[in-house]
């Protein structure tokens, strides 16, 4: 019996990376799952296949996290296949990184809407069936460079570090309903994303992490199930780091 | 067939834990009833879903007593 049978989940950016692997993960342990894409569509359905092969349920379906309607549609068509909504998992983000003094406006923006305004359009969007429901989980992808901050991120560190004190906010707000919100904040973990940084970029991280390497997805994606599963019944509010000891 | 009155009652009943004769037209959800902020979003939630309704969060900023949510209802619904 998985740790989640019988629970939904919808999970943002889960066409690739740290967002697959969380989307596979909350499957194998029984969940249904929504995989979210914005633009990757092929790459959703991959990430459907991989879950249904392995005996799990789930569906791909496009919604731009910073786009209010998008949301809407996510979270109503999900409830409607599903029967509920009771676990969200924030992923979604992008890059567009910059040198403060560099970094267009555009930029910023564009790294906020996503990364912060649809942590907080899908938050708010689940908060209305799972206070109906009384019960809810929600984990929210932050970064320890949004404890740490980083160089040449000033749009995504303000941005994590903004998802932190959302999460923070909506566990208080929440937890009266029986809704948890936490966060989990990765270090140096390989994807698309990262694998994009120079080599000498990745070498100076890799002397930072106490443990000695690189994350995988998967660890991210553990540290999630935790925080969605009733293993972690008694905890909100907080920020879990999955980074090798990068930033304590 | 119950009343607009009725019906608001007895979500407010049911979801406040009050007794009915506390909820009178004039009657503050806040003040009067002892809800919280949350609670009026909720209060709000379960009117839509009795009455099949949507109310906007602007709207629903305006709903604070019994007597509000009774005649917004009665102007969307009649």
């Amino acid at each position: 019996m998985g740790k989640l049978e019988g629970k939904t989940a919808i999970v943002t950016g889960a066409s690739r990376g740290i967002g697959r692997a969380i989307a596979i993960r909350l499957a194998e342990e029984g969940a249904r799952v929504a995989v979210n894409y914005a633009g990757s569509e092929d790459k959703a359905n991959e990430t459907v296949r991989i879950i249904e092969e392995a005996g799990g349920e789930a569906f791909a379906i496009r919604a731009s996290v910073s786009d209010a309607d998008d949301v809407k549609t996510l979270v109503d068509e999900t409830a409607s296949r599903f029967g509920s909504v009771d676990i969200l998992v924030n992923n979604a983000g992008i890059t567009k990184d910059n040198l403060l003094m560099r970094m267009k406006e555009d930029e910023w923006d564009d790294v906020i809407d996503t990364n912060l305004k649809g942590v907080f359009l899908c938050t708010k969007a689940v908060a209305r069936p799972m206070m109906k429901q009384r019960s809810g989980t929600i984990v929210n992808l932050a970064s320890v460079v949004g404890v740490a901050g980083n160089a040449g991120q000033a749009n995504y560190v303000a941005a994590k570090a903004g998802v932190i004190g959302l999460t923070k906010t909506a566990a208080k707000e929440l937890s009266a309903r029986g809704i948890r919100v936490n966060a989990v904040a990765p270090g140096f973990i390989t994807t698309d994303m990262t694998d994009k940084l120079p080599e000498e970029v990745k070498e100076g991280m890799l002397g930072q992490i106490p443990l000695g390497k690189l994350g995988s997805p998967e660890n991210v994606a553990d540290a999630v199930l935790f925080l969605a599963s009733g293993d972690s019944e008694y905890i909100t509010g907080q920020t879990l780091h999955v980074d090798g000891g990068m930033v304590m | 067939m119950a009343t607009v009155l009725e019906r608001v009652s007895k979500v407010v009943v049911d979801r406040l834990g009050v007794d009915e004769s506390e909820v009178k037209p004039e009657a503050s959800f806040r003040d009067d009833l002892g809800a919280d902020s949350l609670d009026v979003v909720e209060l709000v939630m379960e009117l839509e879903d009795e009455f099949d309704l949507e109310i906007s969060d602007e709207d629903a900023e305006k709903i604070g007593t019994v007597g509000d949510a009774v005649n917004y209802i009665e102007q969307k619904v009649g």
